[in-house]
């Protein structure tokens, strides 16, 4: 520790750290502009000076940039000294020489970084006379705007883009006040991290380009909590809302998982909530086959109806929220309960969570994964399919960095020195995949095979582990890497659908235990809730669900689209059959219109709810703003049933209580809702809500005045800690899950989040929320290992003609819901396969042109791709609104009336 | 795809040059300031398609190499003439009368500050300190450095850049 003086007053902070993180951490005033806690100091700006002190004596003092700055026990500095003041000034005065007078039109104002720090240092008369330098803007895709003239040059963002994401077509260009940051020529910016530009820029150069076209100021939103529904690892957002519409989603701060930093998955994919896709009215289907909208009533009386048959089943989903999915298994029966993963699915998952709690393996939280030292990806693309854990995955690579900086006596903050010292140094990354991945730029080798390939190639680690000896290079390199590791993590998952994959993968992780090498291993699941489905229950496989629904059952059906999951021929049975279906969804899918009766579902965003992340972690969403029409949180919609059915087990008046159902019903573990997150009677200081609306939100008269001239009472909201105004509170040093929006006086930006951190980059002061619903063991269980069986069988593929299939995900596309935001549609690719050059020969398909096959639904874009195993044809999953792909060989044809989807060619438009 | 098509853009000589220069090297992005030195002297300016296959050959992105290209001022990034003349615009040549040279030397050729002539002869560029202020004013051209530039003497020292 180091003692440091500030102004008079003594701090204590981490000897090691840079003057601006220590004097921030102290949660005072200290403006900046290229330093990010996330990404070190540069010391390019000159915002940060103050003074520093030789000694007491000293009365002078000289100007340091406190970023560049080592904290030294005992030193002195001050902040305020009229000299450091003055300097601070001058600085945003130059900075400002080129900066437009656009802050009324800027999507930036009111929550600009280089506004606040204009207004902290007292800069507010120009004198600069002379003509600004104007620059013409790129047109970036259809996630961010741009506007080069407001750049100040802090250069944060090529840091993040390049440096820390590993983008390569954002730079900096020209010197001198003639810097330009872009691409080379107009066109998408590539990265699917891209979307963080927006909060990396303390200004307005690169904004949302969505949020722009609907534009709200941030004092004008009403924002809660909420969790990103995009894939497995549950990042955390600040979602926000006017006018009925989710307008944006912002990263807010968990201290194990997402940091500072989200996906554009995640940040982009929330417009469905918004689309025109949305199911906005209950309906019923006449005999006539058409839907009759707007009676609720008669929809519940209907969906009564169909549940009083003697055979009534539910299927759950792993999109819907763990409430939602208790609800719909408390009213049927677990007997009768499926949980709405494809059979393959479902094989997988278990396997999965099987192997993760009987091998009693440590699941590693997103900042664990960033501290392993050696990391092998064994069959999951996780760029696409859990993006947030591959960037993790690329700071990984740089440990090894921070280590010989150390030993050069390079401070581990000095972003440029510890890069420039390490060269091209990197930990160990290898990659096992069916298809060449991006992280295989930072990989030390990559393999592309099919999934048994890679079970074979990951036993033959396992063994070599244990003492076997192969020849196979890559896989005698990934066994001593490993052996060698003091942190090594192994990364799985279950988007190829093969479990051998994962038993190999556990294989390796039991032989290193065996070496004494306790390994990390993270198994990303395909969506935001599986983990919940798996530790609910066993319930009904999904075909046989849909046999005795296609056998008469009724069947309630929640958020699930089955022809993603079951192939076409059986759910059509299922649903054209004689068994009648009450279906609930958020948005339309095909499953939908072949319902009896269909009830509109809250999003995430109009509901509080719980998701269960990749490592068991439950976590607390809430309600941003009450869904207009006829939508209800799901639950609501069951309990509505249940209790006209007279099930009083099976009905709720409130989510706590749904809540505290399904975590008391959640075999063998034990976990209260206080745990998880605030519930609806937490106030701050024992008496204040938490407000979702700003103190200084406007037009709350006037905001609906084309509707009435009356103005609406403000909602009541008895189900959360949070009210529906801007009565309340935000303090910071509530619970993580409940900070609705990062503010403090004089920190508009998004930078304000240091002052809800009992230190810089630390824990919240009130804790990041959620509660891993398994404890990770502190040591592994002897007993429980020797149950567990890691032995890999050889699948047994039927010899046929044709190509072997396998799956590709794509991080925009082939998700359901973010697929149906206009933003993320426009950046979707069509449907497409895979394939290697000498099978698009003897195919005679070009790149380009159009395949289809009687497996598949719809035709596929030629892709023509040297990594894919000869003999093998990857298949795009999702884009045709199928997941599941064929279990054997498939023959593919060429299309001649093909026409390819122009990328932009948005199929979903926004609603407003 | 695509990229890999961009290669021929480079001439063999240029190729082998830069991969001369790349032999001395830890690795071949290091080569970036030297492989565009050698397009440059083969071509007299770096063109788009010239960048990216620059890029492509030593394993960077365009945005990467094109970062190092316009940082640097003598790095061409837009057609020169024949020859290239390097005003000194710094503070001794000033004093000594840069400022009106460089009107008459605007005035003689035709052409503003960063314009070239329209026979394709001169490209008449701004530069700092060539470090000769104890002759100034002085001006470069190509690899020529001119001292004490007078009005007078223009003609004489255009003579030999045809």
């Amino acid at each position: 520790m180091a003692t440091f003086t500030v102004d008079g007053k003594q701090y204590e902070v981490e000897a090691g750290t840079n003057l601006l993180q220590a004097i921030l951490s102290q949660s005072l005033d200290l403006p900046y502009f290229c330093w990010h806690p996330a990404m070190g100091s540069v010391g390019a700006c000159r915002q940060c000076a103050v003074i520093q002190y030789q000694d007491a004596e000293d009365e002078r003092g000289r100007l340091t940039m406190a970023c560049m700055t080592d904290v030294q026990d005992g030193m002195i500095v001050s902040v305020e000294a009229a000299h450091a003041k003055d300097f601070r000034a001058s600085v945003i005065e130059w900075l400002m020489e080129n900066h437009p007078h656009d802050c009324p039109v800027c999507e930036e104002g009111g929550e600009c970084h280089l506004q606040d720090m204009t207004v902290m240092t007292g800069h507010s008369v120009r004198r600069y006379r002379d003509k600004k330098r104007t620059w013409e803007n790129q047109d970036l895709g259809p996630f961010i705007g741009h506007e080069m003239n407001r750049c100040i040059t802090c250069y944060r963002c090529v840091r993040f883009y390049q440096d820390y994401a590993g983008g390569k077509d954002l730079g900096a260009f020209g010197s001198r006040s003639r810097m330009f940051f872009g691409r080379v020529e107009d066109g998408v910016l590539e990265s699917e991290f891209a979307g963080n530009l927006v909060e990396v820029c303390p200004t307005g150069v690169f904004t949302d380009k969505p949020f722009s076209q609907h534009y709200t100021r941030k004092w004008d939103l009403q924002s809660a909590a909420s969790v990103c529904p995009g894939c497995s690892v549950g990042c955390n957002t600040f979602a926000s809302e006017r006018y009925g519409v989710l307008k944006r989603l912002h990263n807010r701060y968990h201290n194990d998982l997402n940091k500072y930093f989200i996906c554009d998955r995640g940040r982009f994919g929330s417009h469905f909530v918004n689309s025109q896709q949305r199911v906005r009215h209950a309906a019923v289907k006449a005999n006539d086959g058409v839907f009759e909208y707007g009676d609720v009533n008669a929809a519940l009386d209907r969906a009564v109806e169909i549940l009083k048959h003697e055979d009534v089943v539910g299927i759950g989903s792993p999109r819907a929220s763990m409430e939602a999915n208790y609800a719909l298994r408390q009213l049927v029966g677990e007997e009768n309960f499926c949980r709405g993963l494809s059979d393959s699915e479902r094989i997988v998952t278990d396997q999965a969570c099987s192997i993760l709690m009987k091998g009693g393996f440590k699941v590693p939280t997103v900042t664990e994964v960033e501290a392993a030292d050696v990391v092998v990806v064994i069959g999951e693309d996780i760029s696409n399919t859990a993006p947030r854990i591959a960037l993790a995955i690329r700071q990984a690579t740089r440990n090894v960095s921070f280590e010989m900086a150390e030993s050069a006596n390079i401070p581990l903050w000095q972003d440029a020195g510890v890069r420039g010292h390490a060269q091209h140094q990197r930990n160990a990354l290898y990659v096992a995949t069916s298809n060449s991945t991006r992280l295989d730029d930072i990989a030390e080798a990559t393999v592309n095979a099919l999934s048994d390939g890679i079970t074979q190639i990951a036993s033959q680690i396992a063994g070599q582990i244990s003492g076997e000896s192969h020849e196979n290079t890559f896989v005698t390199s990934v066994a001593e890497a490993l052996l060698a590791a003091e942190r090594p993590l192994l990364v799985t998952g279950t988007s190829l659908r093969d479990p051998n994959v994962l038993n190999a993968t556990a294989a390796i992780a039991w032989a290193l235990r065996a070496k004494e090498k306790e390994p990390a291993m993270l198994i990303a699941g395909s969506e935001v809730n599986t983990f919940n489905t798996v530790v609910t229950c066993e319930g009904l496989t999904l075909n046989s669900a849909l046999t005795r629904i296609a056998d008469g059952a009724s069947a309630v059906i929640l958020e699930n689209d089955l022809y993603r999951r079951a192939q076409s021929d059986s759910v059509d049975r299922a649903l054209e059959g004689d068994g009648e279906v009450v279906a609930l969804d958020v948005v339309e899918s095909e499953t939908l219109v072949k319902a009896n009766v269909v009830l509109p579902a809250a999003s995430y965003a109009e509901q509080t709810g719980t998701f269960v992340n990749y490592e068991t972690r439950a976590q607390r969403f809430y309600q941003v703003f009450q869904p207009q029409d006829d939508i209800q949180p799901a639950w609501r919609w069951l309990s509505k049933i249940a209790s006209r059915l007279g099930r009083t087990d099976a009905s709720w008046t409130t989510v706590d209580e749904v809540s505290r159902s399904a975590l008391a019903a959640l075999p063998g573990i034990d976990a209260s809702l206080e745990e998880l997150a605030p519930t609806k009677d937490f106030r701050i200081e024992g008496e204040h809500r938490v407000a979702r609306q700003t103190h200084r939100y406007s037009g709350r008269t006037a905001m609906n005045a084309d509707v009435s001239v009356h103005e609406p009472k403000a909602p009541v909201d008895d189900e959360t800690p949070y009210s529906y105004s801007m009565e309340g509170q935000n303090p910071g040093d509530q619970s993580g899950s409940v900070i609705p929006y990062s503010w403090t006086p004089g920190w508009n930006s998004n930078q304000s989040i240091f002052k809800f951190q009992a230190e810089v980059s630390g824990d919240l002061l009130g804790q990041s929320g959620g509660k891993r619903l398994f404890a990770v063991p502190s040591e592994p269980d002897a007993e429980v290992d020797k149950e567990f069986d890691f032995s890999v069988t050889q699948p047994t593929r039927p010899a046929a003609d044709g190509l072997v299939p396998f799956p590709i995900h794509d991080v925009f596309g082939s998700d359901e819901l973010s697929a149906q935001s206009w933003p993320v549609a426009q950046r979707a690719k069509g449907p497409y396969v895979l394939i290697h050059p000498d099978d698009a020969a003897v195919l005679s398909a070009s790149a380009g042109s159009g395949v289809r096959s009687d497996a598949l639904v719809g035709s596929f874009e030629v892709v023509i791709d040297d990594c894919v195993q000869s003999g093998s044809v990857g298949i795009a999953v999702g884009l045709n609104g199928r997941v599941e792909i064929p279990d054997r060989t498939i023959a593919l044809v060429v299309d001649p009336d093909f026409e390819p989807r122009q990328l932009g060619d948005a199929r979903v438009i926004a609603k407003s | 795809m695509s990229e890999v098509e961009l290669i021929p853009m480079l001439s063999q000589e240029e190729v082998a040059e830069i991969e001369a220069e790349i032999s001395h090297l830890p690795d071949r992005e290091s080569a970036a300031i030297d492989a565009l030195m050698i397009v440059q002297k083969h071509r007299g300016w770096v063109s788009d398609e010239s960048l990216s296959a620059i890029a492509n050959l030593l394993g960077m992105s365009s945005a990467e190499l094109d970062g190092v290209a316009t940082f640097y001022n003598l790095i061409y990034r837009q057609p020169v003439g024949r020859h290239v003349i390097s005003m000194c615009d710094s503070v001794s040549c000033y004093v000594m009368g840069a400022d009106g040279l460089a009107k008459d030397l605007e005035t003689k050729l035709g052409i503003r500050f960063g314009e070239t002539t329209a026979d394709d002869r001169f490209t008449l560029l701004p530069i700092v300190c060539l470090g000769a202020c104890d002759k100034a004013p002085t001006m470069q051209i190509d690899e020529d450095l001119i001292e004490n530039v007078s009005v007078e003497k223009l003609d004489e020292i255009f003579e030999k850049y045809t």
